[in-house]
Parts: C-alpha cells; structure tokens; sequence
C-alpha cells in the first residue's frame, strides 16, 4: 500500500518526540554568563570581598532551565510555550551578563550608584525579613486606601450616573476636585488626619476614587434605554435596573476607570512613602538612598515592579472573569 | 389547549402626542378606538412613523396616553408591567448574561425563580435552542438572538405580548421559520399577540385582524378580518387578493396624506 504523509497518530508520536533547539538557548546564555563571571577577573579597583551570591543564582537558572528543557522533551504544551519565550528568557540573561561586566569586571559604571548583582543580590540574602516586613507596611496602607477609594468611587459613580439629583449637585464638585492630584493634598492631609497612615489612606483612596467615579457614571449613562426599558417590561425595579442592568453594562467602563485608579494609587503610595510614612518600601528606597546604600535602593525596586506588576495581573485576571461575556467582541 | 382567557386590551379615544425639539407639539395618535379580545392575535400595518409603535410603547406602559383610556382586563394601564411582554426588533439581549440567564431574568427580578426554574428550561425547548444555554449573545446568529429575546418575555407567562417588527431585521428564510414558530408558541398558549409589522404578507400569514393606520396624526383606517384557516398558504386567491386590498388602502391613505413610506 502506498502511502502519503503521516497518519494523524503518527503526527502525534512525531510531536511527542520533536526536539526544538530554542529550548536550549537560555541555558546556554546562564551558563556563558557563569563562565563570564567565574573566569574574567574582577576589576584591579574592585577590593570588597568576592560574593556568592550571583554564582548560586545563575546556577539555579542553569538548573531550572535545564528541567524545563528536559519537560520540553515530552509534553507538547511545555515545549511550545518555553520555546516561544526561550529567547526572550536568553536576552535577559545576556543583559544580566553584561551588567555584571560593566560593573563587576570592567567597573565601567560609578561604583556607589551602580552596585554590581552580586551586592545586589545579598541585599537580599541579608535584609530580605526587613524588606518583607516594608512590604506589607506598604500592602496594607495600599489595600486600605485602594478599597475605600475604589467602593466611594463606585458608590458616587452610581448615583451621579444614575439620579438627574445627584449629578446636578455633585458633578460640578467631581469636575474641579477629581482632576488636582491626590499628592498636591499632603499638606492638608498631614494636618487634618490624626496618623500619617490615615492621612496617607485618604490620598491613596483619593487618588482612586476620581477615576472609577467617573468613569463609572459615564459608564451607567451611556447604558442604551432600551435595555432599561426592556428590563422593565419583564418586572424589573429601580433596584434591579441599578444592579442588574446599568453595572453590568457599565462594567467595562468601570473597570478602565479602576485601572487608572490603580496607577494613581501607586503613584501616590510611593509619594506618601517618601514623605512621610514610617517604614514601607517607598520609605525604604528613600532611607537607603540618603544613606547611599544603592545596592538596596535596586533590591526595593526589583521589589516594587515584581509587586505591581503582580497586583496588576490579578486585576486583569478579575477583569477577564467578569467580563467574560465580552470575548470576542472588544479586546484592550 | 387555551392556558388563561384573560388579555383583552381597550383603547377608547386614546391620544398621544410628542413635544418636538423646536417646540411645537405633534399628535402621534389621534382618537384610536379599538377592543382586542383576549387571545387574539393582532397586527397593525401602516405607513411609516404612523404611531404604531406609539401605540405599542402605550400598552407596554413605557409612555403615557395624553388623552382617553387604556386598559387591560378592564384595568387602566399605569406603567411597565411583566404581564405585557415586549420584544423589539432589535433582541436587546443582555449582552453580559447568558442565553438561560437572560430569560430567566424575569423570574429572578420577580423573585420567583427559585420556584420556577424548570420555566426556563422549558422555553429554551420551547424556542429550540437547547444546548446553546451557555452561550453569551453575541455567539448567536440574528434568529436565535430573537428566539432568546421570545423565550425571555414568554417566561413570564404575560397576558399580552408585544411585537415590534419583530423579524424585520431577520432574513426571508428565517423569517418564516419564526413566524411558523410564533404561531406554534401562540396556539400553544393562548397569549394575546399585538405585532407592529410593515410586511402586509406577514400581517396576513399570522393575524385574526388587521388593523390598518393612516399617517401622523395616526387613525385607524380600517380594520380586517383575515377569515382564513391555518396554516395559510401564501400563493392562495384568498390570500393574494387580500394583500392587493391591503396594499391599495395603504397606498390610498399614503397618497391622501401626501406623505412617504416604505413597505
């Protein structure tokens, strides 16, 4: 019998075993960055005392690397997605290579400002409690001024968007309040809240509420009538047009006003941190900067961007649940 | 076979009229006198922007009549209310709920939807489209988005459903499937049907009576007895002389008016 091509179960051994080259390009970038590091001498100006430090972390990437290469063997699903961000994974650790030769091995960079990995690294070797317990200062003033902000937004959103009353009243009000940034209220808070954690709370929620009000109640007064007329038609309530129609079709509205709010809030975390809160990670850049202490000024901000960026993926990962009903029809 | 004989609507000098932006006041509906029997299917025809809808939004209380009576079951007509279903041409699903939610919103909101949720199951067999409960709207094509939009209104067992233009924006094909269909739900039910359409061919396949409107300020015209039986064929003398008749009042109340309008 002759035959043409694979069967689809032939294919699929084929896959099974199909070997792709890009897996293995970010072990090889780790382990020319090991070489790099343990063969070129250090700088003749560099006296402190060699570190661990960057050895044990590239040869934990070397290690993990190398497993999920391994994993790319069998599964499919593994191999596709590693081989796709393999070089991207590569680059980054070529960066991180010739960082280290910049400072480390060439001391082309002023050695104060641009500490090399290794000291960076035993940043947090060293103060990793202390960062931790900064951190969650920072969390949960964060937390606290982002849900009051967030639910006053809403709250005031709803009722601007939804009662002829409230708007005529109270729009004017968001219109010159909302735009002043929540930080040109320091001093004011400062003076008018017993703690500087409450006055720092207000900012944050201040920060958050201008956006999600506002775009919560255009949201809700660009919902089409015709969905509150319907709705009435088969027995709604005032109560259930509010919670039932115009949020959820204002839904993705809002969220790009608690987007922008989020951005807000950080800004203004950062700011109230650095001038007044005591401990936080904004006010742990801001101390060991003015003690030049720039290896743990880059650790508290390695911690800052891993932080954010993790509350923003959360956000989007809430978002993408509720607004499930909008797949496939807007995208941003 | 007939579930309730309650359904009759009244309008007796009924007037409607609108505030143009400029000022000026324009009579939509002028003087309608007319009783529908509960159970009765109902279409009414006319030449565009002659209050037909008008009149439809009046019954489902989403406006109020400036002058004369509108009453259900003898009751006057006050505001929305479940017991007059509405579906608009467009199927104004609620694009964030699914095709089981969307018709069991009614019950939820109603709070009866604990006791009633078999309702639902069976209207989705009802309209034929089991299997696509999970399905969000925008993944339905135009006829099941209107079949959805049916079931959301039929669940709520109203005494009185309204139709407007309801299957304009479907094309030939699927539009006869749903007029089958309605007339199905209809003779199943009993549910008295008010239907605003612009195919007379329609108004004539499905209606007991037609009523006939002339041009702003809207009037009756005049009334019909489609006396045909069911299922109608649409090639049939009867039905096509019927249709010439229609379509020459309506030319003849188009032309005294001096107004435009499109079938």
């Amino acid at each position: 019998m002759k035959r043409i091509g694979h069967t689809y179960k032939e294919e699929e051994m084929i896959n099974r075993t199909r070997f792709d080259l890009s897996t293995l390009v970010p072990t090889l970038s780790a382990v020319l960055a090991l070489l790099v590091h343990l063969l070129v001498p250090n700088s003749p100006r560099y006296t402190l005392k060699p570190l661990p430090y960057f050895t044990i972390l590239l040869a934990g990437v070397i290690a993990v690397t190398l497993v999920l290469a391994a994993l790319s063997l069998f599964s499919q699903r593994v191999r596709e997605r590693y081989a796709f961000k393999s070089w991207f994974i590569a680059a980054f650790l070529l960066l991180l290579n010739l960082l280290n030769i910049a400072t480390l091995k060439l001391m082309l960079l002023p050695v104060i400002y641009f500490p090399n990995p290794d000291r960076i690294l035993k940043v947090f070797a060293d103060d990793w409690a202390f960062i931790l317990k900064c951190l969650g200062y920072s969390l949960r003033l964060l937390v606290t001024g982002y849900a009051i902000g967030a639910l006053a937004g809403m709250t005031t959103g709803i009722l601007v968007g939804w009662s002829r009353k409230w708007s005529y009243w109270v729009n004017p009000l968001i219109k010159v309040i909302g735009p002043i940034p929540s930080t040109a209220w320091v001093p004011i808070a400062l003076v008018s809240f017993p703690t500087t954690f409450a006055a720092s709370a207000f900012l944050i929620a201040l920060a958050v509420w201008f956006p999600t009000t506002v775009l919560t109640s255009s949201g809700i007064s660009n919902v089409q009538n015709s969905y509150f007329e319907v709705s009435s038609t088969l027995g709604a309530k005032v109560i259930h047009k509010i919670f039932k129609v115009a949020l959820p079709a204002a839904a993705p509205s809002i969220f790009v006003g608690i987007f922008n709010g989020t951005g807000a809030s950080f800004i203004t975390l950062m700011t109230a941190e650095m001038m007044g809160v005591k401990y936080g990670i904004g006010w742990y850049i801001n101390w060991q900067k003015d003690m030049l202490s720039y290896a743990n000024v880059y650790a508290g901000l390695i911690v800052i961007a891993l932080t954010f960026s993790l509350i923003i993926t959360l956000l989007f990962r809430v978002r993408d649940r509720i607004l499930v009903w909008q797949k496939g029809v807007i995208k941003w | 076979m007939v579930e309730r004989l309650t359904g009759e609507i009244r309008a007796e000098n009924l007037r409607k009229e609108f505030i143009r932006p400029d000022g000026q006041t324009v009579v939509a509906i002028n003087d309608v006198n007319v009783a529908i029997k509960a159970g009765e299917f109902i279409s009414l025809i006319g030449p565009s922007g002659c209050g037909k809808s008008t009149f439809l939004r009046l019954v489902a209380g989403l406006a109020r009549p400036d002058g004369g009576f509108l009453l259900l079951d003898g009751v006057p007509i006050t505001g929305p209310g479940y017991e007059r279903g509405l579906v608009f041409q467009d199927p104004t699903l609620f694009p964030w709920l699914t095709v089981f939610e969307n018709i069991a919103f009614g019950l939820k909101v109603r709070s009866t939807y604990h006791d009633k949720k078999q309702e639902v199951q069976d209207m989705i067999r009802l309209v034929g489209l089991e299997g696509f409960e999970k399905a969000y709207p925008h993944q339905l094509s135009g006829g099941m988005a209107q079949r959805a939009a049916l079931a959301r209104a039929l669940v709520n067992h109203p005494k009185v459903l309204l139709l407007d233009e309801p299957f304009g924006a479907l094309d030939a094909f699927t539009r006869m499937n749903m007029q089958d269909e309605l007339l199905r739900i209809w003779q199943e039910r009993g549910t008295t049907m008010i239907m605003v359409t612009h195919d007379v061919d329609e108004a004539i396949y499905l209606s007991d009576r037609i009523i006939v409107m002339s041009p702003r300020p809207a009037k009756i015209e005049c009334i019909i007895n489609v006396e045909m039986g069911r299922p109608r064929g649409r090639d049939l003398p009867d039905f096509l002389r019927l249709r010439a008749r229609i379509l020459q009042i309506l030319d003849f109340a188009g032309k005294r008016e001096e107004i435009q309008y499109y079938l």
